[in-house]
């Protein structure tokens, strides 16, 4: 299987896919370098396949931990603008961005 | 003539002694480490912000209280350093990336909180790769961290600005975070203690994810009692992180006294131990050999899975922190780049503009082993794994007290060195990554120098919660060696 | 249009009813400033961690026992990671594989027979933020007042077969949710959401044809219009020779139609994954035991005893527990009331006219209930007659009095006098000899116009049963 890396779908139309998935703009030269370095990468990744482990469970949370709650009780909010003075862009008590067309 | 010594020199258990004591102040501390910083830090870049007056002031406070007869806590002006990650209250965090710049924390992370309620005075953010993404504080929008001991070498990474600050006594303690050994490795790097907690010893809360399954804050000592104390003060349940354990904190300088008789050691096979730097296995040999003559005894341990352990690591961290990263979009805060046209060209160019090429590769592979048609093979495939490893050190551990292990394979390498090759730089972090995998805690130490001067560390391994195991072993060391002594000779002109 | 089967799928968002958020303390209202209601936490700030609301996971396992649902045993929330800026973190916490509940069903009733809906999932959820659109100014503003909020998503299996279908199932879902008090499911509000999946088979095929989801659908009428206009539409389309093109469709209220999505979908990969900031919710026998308990009577155990105990028709025991704060005014009304068949004739008929004129809730009802049972008193025991009690129901809405008091005050007691009937009674059949010799000589038919010209006669007072009686007594004597 050392071919695998070699046809990993990481050519630049893969790339570019992953990156607009990802929303990161690449550059030409991002999307050689970085799609062969991904390629290198994901062809190390192959040894995982020889792992003993396809009977085991797939572990997500290392502590067993469960049922952390918080009781239903709110707080009085701080108030907005010390949140939108963060923001890049504002307007008034809104978060500012590019017009977002929804409508038919 | 200690009485002389400059406060900054001291390890943070002295310094506090000595303020409690009426000896020393926290102001004087305090300025003794903003002189240091202002001495070395044009050639070391360890710290990326300097917060003096808010520092000082912090200093004046606590030596009212202190005047006053009240005890501001354990730490009382103790100067800290805190990675570019933890969120303190009206301070710039920035992770060390262009798309956070300007980003003024609204809150206090519970670990800030925590230190503040001990006394601690934070002097700063420290540098670090780029959302704690590397080995060697290069990939820093803010330029690389160097090493004291080397100037023309890395201080490891991620955390590599708070231990390149404490072995250059730019401070008295300092706090990182360990994702894949992001606390161990620079600590080893930079020839200081260094601890990973278990995870959800420590709260998470406010500080800036890279991969929530294995981040945790750790801190950075001048000796294992530092390491202790600092432990001691940050751990514990939060609330306001559902993944922190409701384990109760034992007093961890307890454990600093210990019976060498009854340690026992999980060595690892050779097999396991293959790979590693000439220098750096003749140090590990010489440490193994001290615990032997101090009566400990061994135990060999398997740890096969640990070949797995690089391949499983980069697609489980890679694959959170590109869920992690994606509201980095300069809407709400942080950097947007400027005169887009459309909300697509809003995320794209912000992003493209703010990440560097490290967080850019390990965001795309992230993205790329979930995505449809390949997550069981990489992701599903990753977390199988993962219990294996984890399965792996349950059982070791199961034998024996700490599994004694190298913290990394090389001594710190130049810069420049492993920049190109991000493959060959993700394979240094070999012996430490499994150890966030399985969640377990670990410290790294310094166990002696190379022939050229470099530090070199040896990590002791715990299972889940006992780190008090992790005080025993690593004080047991400590005390019949004298290589934590050992300052680099940074010249101070 | 036998020669096609509608099928449709129906996926409805309702708002729980708590007074924080899913993953934060911040208060959970209803309008207010923009960005009033939001902390680090739902606005995705650095650093910050979700940690689940107990409330939200108890609504969630009401909900889910009122709709027959299986509560998983083991449950966990996925991140489903897409880009949008109402998005704070520009994923949404959600579940996945592993959710609350599946495999439910509601029962729309029917007298032939009820109409079971299959339940492929109920879910917990955060909710997003709001774009606001300023079209002449160029730009679009984010408010997330609304982010975290947790909502419930309900998914049908696609059972249902014609818009009313639909519209039936929304009516029954919104009552049970009512009932057990999950949520307020006000679609004003913005608590209750729904999306329908549409599409068309022919007739006895099995195979489920090319869907189009239709979406901005603002009130139980509206989803069965668009969803009349979108089963014509794709039937059409088909017969023309065309076909249906899987998109996502908005529904305009004003021309009553579909239209496609404008902006440039792509095609999505949410790859989702165990949020890892978040651990299993494990619901054990005990707990589930614990909230089963408290569950109320649901609406179909509630139709079955009103039929029984109050002795009504399946129609009339229908429309009083299609929503629990109608079924509660009955009741209450019922208590002060012995007639339960006028009863509910007065609640169903002329309460619901004027409640619905004035678009007003039945817990806003200008009429007591208690007033509703004296008015069926005071005509059961003759004292007012039918006829008048409408105009004395008009004046209780308006003046928001009890009718006894109407009654007195405006003197409509119905004249149960004898003497003074009978005075009325000779003055009419004097009035009119021809229709009193009618009905002497055996035309039953000229009672009636006698006993009209009495009730004219008293402005309707007259108590008719009393006149009816005089009128015989005095023409067959």
């Amino acid at each position: 299987m050392k071919d695998a890396s070699k046809n990993q779908p990481l050519d630049p139309s893969g790339i570019e896919h992953v990156a607009g998935l990802a929303r990161i703009r690449l550059t030409r030269e991002e999307k050689e370098k970085l799609g062969a370095q991904l390629s290198d990468i994901l062809g190390y990744m192959e040894k995982l396949k020889s792992a003993p482990a396809d009977d085991l469970e797939q572990l997500s949370h290392i502590l067993p931990l469960k049922n952390v709650t918080r009781p239903d009780e709110p707080s009085s909010p701080a108030g907005s603008e010390q949140y939108l003075r963060l923001a890049p862009e504002r307007e008034g008590g809104f978060f500012k961005v590019p017009p977002v067309i929804e409508e038919t | 003539m200690p009485a002389f010594q400059a406060l900054n020199r001291l390890s943070a258990h002295e310094l506090a002694a000595r303020i409690a004591a009426g000896r020393a102040t926290a102001t004087a501390a305090v300025r003794d480490c903003l002189e240091r910083i202002e001495k070395t830090d044009r050639r070391l870049n360890a710290f990326v912000r300097v917060d003096r007056e808010e520092a000082l002031e912090e200093a004046g406070r606590i030596d009212r209280e202190l005047a006053a007869g009240r005890n501001p806590g354990p730490l009382a002006g103790v100067p800290v350093a805190l990675k570019d990650l933890f969120c303190v209250k009206g301070r710039e965090v920035t992770c060390c990336s262009r798309i956070l710049e300007g980003f003024i924390s609204p809150y206090d992370a519970t670990v800030a909180r925590k230190l503040k309620d001990a006394g601690a005075v934070i002097l700063g953010s420290t540098n670090m790769d780029e959302f704690a993404m590397g080995s060697s504080t290069e990939n820093s929008a803010r330029g690389p961290a160097r090493n004291p001991w080397d100037l023309e070498r890395v201080p490891g990474g991620s955390s590599g600005g708070s231990a390149a600050a404490l072995a250059a006594d730019q401070t008295v303690a300092a706090f990182g975070t360990d994702t894949g050994g992001s606390v161990r490795q620079p600590a080893a790097f930079c020839g200081v203690a260094g601890l990973k907690p278990t995870y959800g010893r420590v709260s998470r809360y406010g500080l800036v994810a890279y991969a929530s399954s294995l981040d945790q804050a750790g801190p950075f000592g001048k000796d294992v009692e530092d390491l202790a104390l600092l432990l001691e003060v940050i751990a514990g349940h939060d609330p306001r992180d559902a993944t922190s354990a409701p384990e109760p904190v034992p007093r961890y300088r307890d454990f600093l006294q210990a019976d060498p008789a009854s340690l026992t050691l999980g060595l690892p096979s050779r097999d396991t131990l293959k790979g590693m730097d000439r220098e750096v296995a003749a140090a590990f040999r010489a440490a193994v050999d001290t615990y032997a003559a101090l009566g400990a005894k061994f135990v060999e341990v398997e740890l096969s899975s640990l070949e797995y352990a690089v391949a499983c690591y980069y697609i489980v961290s890679t694959a959170e922190a590109s869920s992690n990263l994606a509201r980095f979009d300069g809407i709400r805060y942080g950097r947007r780049a400027p005169g887009v046209a459309d909300l697509l060209e809003l995320f794209e160019k912000s992003r493209a503009e703010g990440f560097g090429e490290e967080v850019k590769r390990r965001v795309l592979l992230g993205t790329y082993v979930l995505s449809a048609g390949y997550y069981e093979a990489y992701y599903g495939r990753a977390l199988r794994i993962r219990r294996l490893i984890k399965n792996d050190f349950d059982s070791a551990l199961a034998g024996c007290d700490c599994v004694i292990l190298p913290t990394a394979p090389i001594p710190a390498f130049r810069l420049g060195e492993k920049i190109d090759d991000p493959l060959q730089m993700y394979l240094t972090d070999l012996f430490t990554i499994s150890i966030n995998l399985a969640g377990v805690p670990a410290v790294s130490i310094n166990c002696g120098f190379t022939g050229g001067g470099l530090p070199v560390g040896l990590q002791l391994v715990a299972a889940p919660f006992r780190e008090d195991n992790l005080i025993r072993a690593a004080a047991l060391f400590e005390g019949a060696t004298a290589h934590h002594l050992k300052k680099p000779a940074l010249d101070d002109r | 249009m036998s020669e096609f089967e509608t099928v449709i799928g129906l996926e409805v968002h309702v708002q729980l009813k708590t007074r924080s958020k899913l993953f934060c303390d911040c208060p959970v209202d209803w309008g207010g400033e923009p960005n009033s209601r939001v902390c680090p936490v739902c606005l995705g700030l650095p650093g910050t961690l979700p940690v689940l609301n107990r409330k939200s996971v108890e609504l969630g396992v009401r909900a889910a026992l009122a709709l027959n649902c299986r509560i998983a045993p083991f449950s966990q929330f996925h991140r489903k990671n897409y880009f949008y800026p109402d998005m704070a973190k520009n994923y949404q916490v959600s579940q996945y594989d592993l959710p609350l509940s599946a495999d439910g069903f509601v029962e729309i009733p029917r007298e032939e027979g009820s109409l079971r809906v299959g339940l492929a999932r109920a879910h917990l959820e955060e909710d997003t933020g709001k774009l606001v659109h300023f079209a002449a100014e160029g730009f679009s503003g984010v408010d997330f007042n609304r982010s975290g909020v947790p909502l419930l998503e309900i998914v049908t299996r696609p059972d249902l077969r014609s818009p009313e279908d639909a519209y039936d199932y929304l009516k029954v879902l919104r009552n049970l949710l009512r009932t057990v008090e999950v949520s307020d499911c006000d679609m004003e509000k913005g608590s209750f959401r729904c999306d329908a999946n549409v599409s068309l088979r022919l007739s006895g095929s099995e195979k489920l044809g090319v869907k189009t989801e239709v979406k901005n659908m603002n009130s139980f009428r509206a989803v069965e219009r668009a969803l009349s206009y979108e089963v014509s539409r794709q039937a059409e389309l088909i017969r023309s020779g065309g076909a249906v093109v899987q998109e996502t469709r908005l529904y305009d209220a004003a021309s009553q139609k579909t239209f496609p999505m404008r902006s440039k979908e792509e095609a999505h990969d949410y790859r989702y994954f165990p949020d890892p900031d978040l651990v299993p919710t494990e619901l054990d026998r005990v707990w589930i035991e614990e909230i089963s308990a408290a569950l109320p009577e649901l609406p179909s155990a509630k139709a079955g005893r009103f039929q029984r105990d109050y002795e009504l028709g399946f129609y009339d025991a229908g429309v009083l527990t299609s929503d629990p704060a109608l079924a509660e005014y009955f009741e209450t009304a019922a208590r002060a009331c012995a007639n339960f068949k006028t009863l509910s004739n007065w609640i169903t008929v002329e309460l619901m006219a004027r409640l619905k004129e004035s678009d007003t809730p039945i817990e806003s009802s200008p009429v007591p209930p208690e007033h509703v049972s004296e008015l069926v008193g005071l005509i059961d025991r003759g004292v007012i007659s039918g006829k008048i009690a409408k105009s004395v129901f008009a004046l209780m809405c308006d003046e928001r009095k009890p009718p006894s008091e109407i009654v007195r005050e405006r003197g409509l007691v119905q004249i149960s006098d004898e003497s003074e009937l009978e005075k009325v009674v000779e003055k009419v059949i004097g009035e009119h000899p021809g229709p009193a010799e009618d009905f002497a000589s055996g035309k039953e038919k000229a009672l009636g116009f006698l006993v009209g010209r009495v009730m004219k006669e008293t402005r309707g007072q007259a108590n008719p049963r009393l006149v009816n009686e005089i009128i015989r007594r005095r023409l067959s004597g």
